[in-house]
């Protein structure tokens, strides 16, 4: 213990934005680190989406009306933005569960005891998770076009849509961890975080045009759907991707969906951001 | 001047739980202070206020010359704080851990990766150092969570239960490491259960009961309040009981208790292991065959029971949420 000594070997307090950015590459550094230590949490990620994925194709390809076609070809051109969409929003209950189990282990209390700028501890975590669900996407992309998506399908596109198309998904996918984040910092358990981090997912990815052409919902229910920002991403996507299935209705949103998603991801994240982090600076264990 | 630590009327409430009534804390420059009371005290949520994780209701406190409630953050970079949880990341390597949290204390990467090093060998986990901490052992996981508070060496440091759970063993071992870290001049606050930490590692110990101090002093200072030695006889036969307790008057200091059914007698007294066997030549004296007899010190448990009216380790666990929620 002879190292001991009164000096505190730290640096005077750096610029705040660059402290904050290199305190949150330390830590999503740390959660990727780990992550590649529990590969079996990434398969387990991917299992359940390309499950959707075959599920949906076989199951109800066929028995769908996508506008006025009831081919099986059409509602898995139509399907893929709305599991790609969802795929990436699954991904929120996982980063709540991580954050509540960081909480529950008294890391929390570690990371709040440091020196370190506040938002750091959640933007780590946020954007480690965000590297695992673009990883989530690419192997998606493989499965659809093992099954026989093509982008494309209906009218014409080209690399930078496809590319802007992800961009979004994975924004919204960001946004969403946001969210994730705040239920991890405000459940007991990582067991209450994973459940209650799922059970609004559902509501929320399927009041929306994933899976159905939402001109067949009644009307008050068309509207959420129409409105919903999952929606927004969704539509996009197939625009971007020219996929089959794009909705003519006269909500705005769905005349002008990248708009629409980007406002949406870009105001959840900063709505969801300040509410995580406010709570983080009185978490408790 | 206040000390290294102070403390001034921190009060903290929970709902209707009052965790903190008022503490009022002094810690000298380079002393160890203990923190001594059963679960739900109000221990944990005392370190808590401190190390800027917890906004006291009201009051006053003062780390390493820096206001806890204005400067937080100047706080943080002047104390390590060593929890009973053992705060590391379980998949992470104890080397991976140790600069990470050095990188957080705004350490370059490579001091921080120097320092993790050194702390590793100092800590003799140098072996271990490359495994996952998911694989340590309790000892080994408290030992690194301890090097982890010692990352920048802070003048100031706080340790919440840091032997709980440990066998004697690993305790033991901490303990060694804990001295010589105190030996090198660092301030440290340290809450416990066990009384014989207390009076092991700590100068002063703080007795805490339900969100106050009730007593402060040495262990000495402590134990003289309960009233010294005390003389201690079991009688063979219940009908010397009178008889061996007029000999206990002649000698004892005060009161003699009388337990009738144990046949026992205790005596406070001055003079030690003298004086006992002044009082075994007098009962000897008057045919008065005894069982046992001995000569004690009181002990940090009966501190606390003459202070607190219970023993304790009586309360339950769950009474420990209160405090860390």
């Amino acid at each position: 213990m002879s190292a001991v000594t009164d000096t505190v070997r730290v640096a005077p307090a750096a610029n705040p934005v660059s402290q904050s950015i290199r305190d949150s590459m330390v830590v999503a550094k740390r959660n990727l680190i780990r992550m590649s230590r529990i590969p079996e949490m990434i398969i387990y990620g991917l299992i359940q989406p390309i499950m959707f994925v075959v599920l949906f194709t076989y199951v109800f390809g066929g028995s769908m009306q996508i506008g006025n076609s009831t081919s099986a070809a059409d509602y898995k051109n139509f399907l893929m933005a709305g599991i790609f969409a969802q795929t990436v929003t699954f991904a929120t209950a996982s980063s709540g569960a991580g954050i509540a189990d960081d909480m529950h282990k008294g890391l929390i209390d570690r990371f709040r005891s440091l020196p370190m700028a506040r938002g750091a501890v959640l933007t780590g975590r946020t954007l480690a998770d965000s590297v695992q669900t673009a990883l989530t996407l690419v192997v998606l992309a493989v499965v659809a076009l093992l099954v026989g998506w093509r982008v494309g399908s209906d009218g014409s596109t080209n690399a930078a849509k496809v590319l802007a198309a992800f961009g979004l998904l994975l924004l919204l996918g960001y946004a969403f961890t946001w969210i994730g984040a705040l239920i991890g910092m405000s459940v007991r358990t990582p067991e209450a975080a994973t459940s209650s981090g799922l059970i609004w997912l559902f509501p929320v990815t399927f009041i929306s045009n994933a899976f159905v052409d939402t001109s067949h919902m009644t009307p008050w229910l068309r509207h959420i759907a129409e409105w919903n920002p999952f929606s927004a991403t969704v539509q996009a996507c197939r625009v971007l991707f020219a996929n089959p299935g794009q909705s003519t209705s006269d909500a705005w949103p769905m005349q002008h969906p990248v708009w629409a998603s980007l406002i949406y991801s870009i105001l959840i994240l900063v709505v969801f951001r300040t509410l995580a982090v406010r709570k983080y600076r009185s978490a408790t264990a | 001047m206040p000390g290294a630590i102070y403390a001034e009327g921190l009060v903290k409430t929970f709902g209707d739980v009052k965790a903190l009534d008022g503490v009022d804390l002094d810690v000298p420059e380079g002393t160890v202070l203990g923190l001594l009371g059963p679960n739900g005290a109000g221990k944990t949520t005392t370190v808590r206020c401190l190390t800027t994780l917890l906004r006291p209701d009201s009051g006053r406190a003062v780390v390493a010359g820096i206001d806890v409630l204005k400067q937080p953050d100047a706080v943080r970079r002047s104390i390590g704080l060593s929890g009973q949880f053992a705060a590391v990341d379980e998949y992470l390597t104890g080397r991976e851990n140790l600069q990470m949290v050095g990188q957080l204390y705004q350490m370059r990467a490579k001091a921080a990766k120097e320092r993790a090093a050194e702390l590793l060998e100092q800590f003799h986990l140098a072996d271990a150092a490359d495994r996952p901490t998911k694989t340590y052992s309790g000892g080994m996981r408290r030992r690194l969570d301890l090097a982890a508070a010692l990352v920048v060496s802070p003048p100031v440091m706080f340790m919440d239960e840091p032997t709980t759970g440990l066998d004697p063993r690993n305790r033991q071992q901490l303990w060694e490491v804990i001295k010589q870290l105190v030996s090198g001049g660092t301030t440290l606050l340290l809450t416990t259960q066990y009384l014989e930490e207390a009076d092991h590692l700590a100068h002063d110990i703080a007795v805490v009961d339900h969100g106050k101090v009730i007593a402060q002093g040495t262990s000495d200072q402590l134990k003289a309040r309960t009233g010294g030695e005390r003389v201690e006889v079991v009688v063979h036969e219940r009908e010397h009981i009178q008889g061996a307790a007029e000999v206990l008057a002649g000698f004892g200091k005060g009161e003699t208790k009388v337990e009738e059914h144990m046949r026992k007698l205790t005596a406070p007294v001055t003079g030690g292991a003298k004086l006992l066997a002044e009082v075994i030549r007098e009962l000897d004296t008057r045919g008065i065959e005894i069982d046992d007899i001995g000569l004690r010190r009181p002990t940090l448990d009966d501190v606390f029971l003459s202070l607190t009216g219970h023993v304790a380790e009586a309360e339950n666990q769950e009474n420990d949420k209160e405090a860390t929620q």
